[in-house]
């Protein structure tokens, strides 16, 4: 395991403002490894809203602000894959080639950070509950944070999220399914066609209580909020906690 | 009997949903019984790329080819001349009665009410088709036309059309009955429309796969054969075909094969074999540099059985002859205005790219339409003031922190049954999050000092 690495919290901007404990769990657990963490305050938003729904002219110079606020570290990690994924895969728009290269090959999402570059291979950690793993769309097929059902290769690739989760002692995860189908969530989707959104939110919650799960955990909090929304409304007795909670000492 | 709309009726979503994961799950084992699948795709996207890539010299070789064999070539640059191509054919034999197997092209054109308009009687022969030809309702899905209707809805349908005592949703005797009915329409026929699946340069033939064995009847009966196919359906080789084949009936319905692979080769002895060949569209997508991938479709409808959208929506609700992921990606080509707000019916999961047998990079290319509408402003992505005012804030530290601090105060101070309601439609079916006083930059700044 590589010791006193460096890196700086990018933080999603719902995170900071509506999950506090969600980053404060990030920022634990990556001490926790010897990581000296770093907050660069000046950061806001990736800009993955507006590029969803295709107003590509508010991207840019959050794009750009995003360079000039984390291009000088050495690692940049994320609790989310799918704001991960807006800085990995859709600057190209907006970053010229070589600044982009520099910073895509540095931002990780944080459990792949762990696995790929901390290496972890035991977590000091007891989660006597059973757990339902909710695999977010962005980090599965766009980071490959594992294989989705589609593909089809035979790869030595690991469930980054699920592996990390299956060193925690005493933790029972649960099968699904449907194991990676989408809640719904989707960003402005989640409003602009909000019966289609709440009916795929309300089919995974189904899946995940068929399962006997009483956690559903996952990589991005948005997808959380959006299942928890639902769950909570209809006073289902789910609890949901991002990965990073269940990990963090 | 109108259009199915499916979302609000949970039970019907709840069924289609699961009818349509069969499908994919039945694509699922048959693609994993193939250890080369990823190297199958991979090979048949550039297969794709590269036909694409030199299209017009493969359209020129294939004419030839075709019209070596005695096979006549037509082009049509719209949906209007493919119409007036197919009728003028029809005319010049004489022809009044049309048997026509699976077709979305002639979908595409409208070609059944052009051609019933001039008196000319045209029957889809195979059993979904037909279903929604009876039912006077477009096809829902491109591979499974009547999936949106159950065997109740059926029996309904052909005890009205067909005959068929009241009551009777038993599928065999229902197919029986389509049977009988359709072999009349198959004796009576002076012509037959199929679609193309394939279409060789190098030989010049095309291949119709099917399951019902509609296509061979169809075109083995009358002496006429007329094959409506998009300019795109090229391959170069026919050993191309060990790709293609392999990947399509796994990929739409998790088949091996399809039952039958009828390969055309000119017409039989005495008869004819008219190919009509469409643009509509197609070769602006194919000078387009974003786009163009989408011409790689091979119409398996796998990104429809996979999307969570399509199976819980159902297909009719785009409103377009193609609906689904692909469809939300051709449609807005044919009328930018109409299907605007296609390219946003998705929650961009990336399904459908994963499935997609020729690796048509389906959710990048919606994202692609939507800047496309923003900068045609048109659609929901137009939103104007509201949005360019966030992202604006966001550009700013201090706004973001000021206006992060505002909202959650007011949405502390607001009740939660205001909060919680239909007056904004997250809260229609969605609790908030509890609220946070501070921020995660407060707490962490606080934690620093310590």
């Amino acid at each position: 395991m590589a010791a006193n690495v460096k890196v700086a919290l990018f933080l999603p901007c719902y995170i900071d403002q509506l999950y506090p404990k969600v980053g404060m769990a990030t920022v634990r657990l990556l001490e926790h490894y010897d990581v000296s963490v770093d907050f660069p305050t000046e950061q806001t938003c990736c800009g993955q809203p507006f590029s969803n729904m295709g107003c590509v002219d508010e991207v840019k110079p959050l794009a750009e602000k995003f360079l000039k606020v984390f291009g000088e570290y050495d690692y940049v990690v994320c609790p989310s894959g799918s704001c991960t994924s807006m800085v990995r895969k859709h600057y190209e728009e907006y970053i010229e080639a070589e600044p982009l290269e520099n910073l895509t090959r540095k931002v990780y999402e944080l459990c792949e950070f762990m696995t790929d570059v901390l290496k972890v291979d035991h977590i000091d950690k007891s989660f006597p509950h059973k757990v339902g793993v909710h695999q977010s769309c962005h980090g599965l097929r766009e980071l490959r944070l594992g294989q989705s059902s589609e593909i089809n290769a035979p790869t030595t690739s690991v469930d980054k999220v699920g592996s990390l989760l299956s060193m925690v002692k005493d933790i029972e995860l649960m099968p699904l399914n449907r194991a990676d189908e989408c809640c719904g969530f989707g960003g402005t989707f989640a409003v602009k066609e909000e019966k289609i959104s709440c009916q795929m939110g309300h089919d995974r919650l189904n899946d995940h209580e068929e399962a006997g799960a009483e956690i559903i955990t996952g990589a991005d909090m948005s997808c959380l909020m959006h299942l928890d929304g639902l769950s909570r409304r209809k006073k289902k007795a789910f609890k949901v906690m991002h990965v990073a909670e269940i990990l963090a000492p | 009997m109108t259009a199915t709309q499916l979302i609000g009726d949970t039970e019907r979503v709840k069924w289609h949903d699961k009818a349509l994961w069969a499908v994919r799950s039945k694509r699922d084992t048959a693609s994993a019984g193939i250890p080369e699948w990823e190297e199958l795709r991979e090979l048949a996207a550039q297969i794709k790329q590269h036909t694409l890539s030199k299209l017009p010299d493969y359209l020129q070789q294939f004419e030839e080819q075709a019209a070596k064999m005695g096979a006549v070539v037509h082009w049509a640059s719209n949906a209007e001349e493919h119409n007036v191509i197919v009728h003028r054919i029809l005319e010049e034999n004489k022809v009044r009665y049309v048997v026509k197997s699976k077709s979305m092209l002639t979908e595409e054109c409208g070609l059944n009410p052009y051609l019933e308009k001039r008196n000319i009687e045209i029957t889809d022969t195979d059993l979904g088709e037909r279903i929604v030809q009876l039912a006077e309702e477009p096809p829902s899905h491109i591979v499974l036309p009547a999936i949106h209707m159950k065997k109740e809805d059926i029996g309904e349908l052909f005890h009205t059309h067909l005959g068929t005592p009241k009551g009777l949703n038993d599928a065999k005797q229902l197919t029986e009955a389509a049977r009988q009915d359709l072999r009349k329409k198959f004796l009576q026929a002076d012509a037959g429309i199929t679609g193309v699946n394939f279409a060789i340069a190098e030989t010049g033939g095309l291949v119709v796969c099917t399951n019902e064995g509609n296509a061979d009847l169809g075109t083995a009966l009358p002496p006429i054969h007329i094959a409506c196919m998009g300019m795109e359906k090229l391959l170069p080789r026919a050993k191309d075909l060990s790709v293609f084949l392999r990947l399509l009936a796994r990929s739409a319905t998790g088949q091996p094969i399809t039952t039958y692979s009828s390969h055309f080769h000119g017409p039989r002895t005495n008869n004819q074999l008219h190919i009509v060949i469409v643009d509509n569209g197609r070769y602006r997508l194919f000078e387009s540099k974003e786009f163009s991938r989408a011409l790689s479709c091979i119409r398996c409808g796998a990104c429809m059985n996979t999307c969570p959208v399509y199976r819980r929506t159902g297909g009719h609700s785009y409103h377009a002859t193609i609906p689904g992921p692909i469809g939300s990606i051709l449609s807005p080509n044919q009328d930018g205005e109409a299907y605007a707000s296609l390219p946003y019916r998705s929650s961009l999961c990336g399904s459908c790219t994963d499935v997609c047998p020729v690796k048509i990079n389906l959710h990048e290319q919606l994202l692609l339409w939507r800047r496309e509408m923003v900068k045609r402003r048109r659609g929901p992505g137009n939103v104007g003031v509201v949005v360019k005012l966030v992202a604006w804030g966001m550009k700013s530290e201090k706004l973001f922190a000021f206006g992060g601090y505002v909202a959650r105060t007011i949405m502390r101070l607001t009740p939660s049954f205001i909060l919680n309601s239909g007056l904004h439609p997250w809260g229609k079916q969605r609790d908030l999050p509890e609220i946070p006083k501070e921020s995660f930059r407060k707490m962490y700044q606080k934690r620093n000092k310590q």
